[in-house]
């Protein structure tokens, strides 16, 4: 039997200097290798570019109707896209996603639609990661009937279908987008309470916590400090696919207007109004879905790239 | 098994209690007065404090709680101000169209996902793998109510005078008479019966009236109108249990007795489905649980779009006309609902895995 010996040459360095690369070099470098997230990270970067600079890429403000800039005998409601450069006749005025029914620019409205749902994305999720955490460590580190309320109440969160309860809540308390992603947000508190609870048992008997605590270290300490930041790597991989989840029932509850109310350019908002028109004027209806979609599928695919960058035992199952 | 589930039952009664004191507070948080929000603004005191006493509105909230539970435990779920109905009337009418279509999609997505999930994995980063994660990953980002527009629009108006056309909206053609089984049988039931409700209930699915009453006219009417709602609301869970399955199926097929089965020479097709597959079920058994929330969520959605009469339908109604009796009544139904429904999925587990019973 003869032994084998690696040669040298096959091993770089640079990796091995293990001091010089921390977890978010890391996960960086595997998020960019995965095309899926890269793809995710592409979109998300024109949505955010696109959400930026709206106002100075938009043709029109996205409230205005076309009536106050031409006179009226020009304007058609809902009139199909028209783009000079691909044959559109040059006497018509130039709409890249034609006009909805309240004759608005549709493309305008569709810029600053991902405005807005980038914000609704991200304070929902906000909203939801602050109260979940809370309640989540709370209940995790004094356990005992504080952890037992908590969860309960979580649970019963969790028996209803989340969009149902969304629907209950905002019925409860008015429609309105503001409040629409209150209950969004009231819906999605269990998933990170229970991730933050679950990291937070899994450490809170550790030799560290326990050194931390005997060297006098206080509650908040202990917790902010000791064992929270251990909760930091799920949340953000629960946080970025409930951003996802997030802008998919604020959309819904939008469609059946319950959240965005006209003339907010909200996507759901915008194609539930014109729903009824999917015969006759499909481009409504296209482009609010189809750009809901893209967003949803860009942090869907940073999530699932994200659980797998810091998570590598999970990498070959995806 | 029986004592595990017992004791399943007895850990979701907190639960149900829950669901209806949430439901009980968010009725009660309704800003305003109840009796100026039922009989007007120009309601006298004295006629509200009648309506109130009638009531039962002037006693303590926790009596109020108990009448609350008491009257749901008697299947009471209080009464309907747009319909004039009681909403324990409406939810049977509407519920069979709901579960109709949420089986008809959770059974497109399992067919469909499951053979999917396993061929990617067995393909793995084959064009198949890579075209179905694609499709998975655009599939769970899909609004249900949007994908359910463009395929009435594809569908009733592109397609329009193919074979592949299909209508757009409604539960069944106009014209279209179904006449309950039961009568067709010449059963003789008192209405008001237990037997009664039940068989009416069933009744209301059309397809399996359909076929009760071998209605073959009323079958095919039922399924063309049933298609495009039911692909539309499959395709989240679909996408899901692909994405399940595959991950499962490549865990599984890297275990050693995989490779023991394949190296003592079974066939492939046997390894992949017997060996493989059964111990890929239990991960599906919880992304199925999963997705009927979803798919009771996305209900609204699709009935609202396909016009259909379901429970989301009315459900939707319901918010227009701020008809809190009935957003309350049917989510406390939809939430027992799906508390059931995750009760039998606890079971099942319990049962494909004999570590979680004997636990």
């Amino acid at each position: 039997m003869t032994t084998q010996t690696i040669p040298p040459a096959k091993l770089d360095v640079n990796t091995l200097s293990l001091d010089s690369v921390s977890l978010w070099q890391i996960t960086r470098r595997r998020l960019f290798r995965r095309k899926s997230s890269v793809v995710g990270m592409i979109i998300l970067g024109i949505l955010i570019l696109i959400a930026i600079t709206a106002p100075w890429i938009a043709p029109y403000s996205p409230t205005l109707s076309m009536l106050d800039v031409k006179p009226a005998q020009d304007i058609q409601k809902r009139s199909a896209p028209c783009i000079h450069l691909l044959g559109c006749p040059a006497d018509q005025p130039e709409h890249l996603m034609g006009t909805d029914g309240n004759l608005r620019d549709e493309f305008s409205r569709m810029l600053y639609g991902a405005r807005l749902s980038l914000i609704i994305g991200l304070s929902t999720v906000s909203f939801a990661i602050v109260i979940g955490t809370i309640l989540g460590a709370l209940g995790g580190y004094f356990g005992g009937w504080i952890d037992n309320i908590i969860m309960r109440i979580m649970d019963v969160l969790l028996a209803f279908p989340s969009l149902l309860l969304a629907i209950a809540i905002v019925t409860v308390i008015g429609p309105g987008l503001i409040n629409a992603l209150l209950a969004i947000g009231i819906v999605s508190i269990p998933a990170y309470a229970r991730v933050v609870r679950g990291s937070v048992l899994s450490v809170r008997e550790m030799d560290y916590v326990s050194a931390s605590r005997a060297l006098g270290g206080n509650t908040y300490e202990i917790l902010f400090k000791r064992i929270l930041p251990n909760a930091l790597t799920p949340l953000i991989v629960q946080g970025t696919l409930g951003i996802a989840s997030a802008i998919l029932d604020a959309a819904a509850l939008s469609f059946l207007g319950l959240g965005a109310q006209p003339p907010t350019p909200e996507w759901g908002a915008m194609l539930g109004s014109e729903r009824n028109q999917v015969f006759t004027a499909p481009h409504l209806v296209f482009y609010p879905g189809l750009a809901i979609m893209l967003t949803v599928l860009a942090f869907n695919l940073l999530g699932d790239g994200l659980r797998d960058a810091l998570d590598p035992r999970l990498a070959h199952m995806s | 098994m029986t004592t595990y589930i017992i004791r399943r039952l007895l850990l979701s009664i907190p639960v149900l209690f829950g669901i209806l004191f949430a439901t009980f507070a968010l009725a009660r948080l309704i800003p305003g007065d109840p009796c100026r929000a039922m009989l007007g603004e120009k309601a006298t005191k004295v006629v509200c404090d009648e309506f109130n006493h009638r009531h039962g509105l002037d006693k303590p909230i926790v009596i109020q709680f108990g009448v609350y539970v008491n009257e749901i435990a008697h299947g009471d779920f209080g009464n309907s101000f747009r319909y004039s109905k009681p909403i324990t009337e409406l939810l049977m009418e509407r519920l069979p169209i709901t579960v109709e279509l949420s089986f008809a999609a959770l059974l497109v997505s399992i067919f469909v996902g499951i053979p999917l999930g396993v061929i990617s994995a067995v393909r793995h980063n084959s064009w198949v793998d890579v075209v179905t994660m694609m499709w998975a990953n655009v599939g769970v980002s899909m609004p249900v109510f949007w994908l359910g527009l463009m395929l009435a629009y594809i569908f009733a108006l592109t397609l329009k005078d193919t074979p592949f056309q299909l209508p757009p909206s409604d539960r069944l053609s106009a014209g279209i008479v179904t006449v309950p089984f039961f009568e067709t049988w010449g059963m003789e039931i008192s209405q008001g019966k237990f037997g009664f409700t039940l068989l009416d209930f069933l009744s209301r699915m059309n397809l399996l009236n359909a076929v009760l009453t071998a209605n073959w006219e009323l079958f095919k009417d039922a399924l063309i109108h049933l298609i495009l709602p039911a692909v539309a609301l499959s395709t989240i869970p679909m996408a899901l249990i692909a994405r399940m399955t595959r991950s499962a199926m490549l865990e599984v097929l890297g275990q050693d007795y995989i490779r023991t089965a394949r190296a003592k020479g079974l066939a492939r097709r046997a390894v992949v489905l017997k060996h493989a597959f059964r111990n890929a079920l239990l991960p599906l058994a919880t992304v199925i649980g999963l997705s009927l929330g979803g798919l009771l969520g996305g209900a609204v959605l699709t009935e609202t779009v396909f016009n259909l009469s379901g429970v989301g339908r009315i459900l939707y109604d319901g918010i227009t006309a701020r008809d809190y009796g009935i957003v309350q009544g049917f989510t406390v139904v939809i939430a027992m609902f799906f508390v059931a429904l995750n009760l039998i999925v606890d079971i099942s587990y319990a049962y494909l895995d004999p570590r979680i019973r004997l636990n």
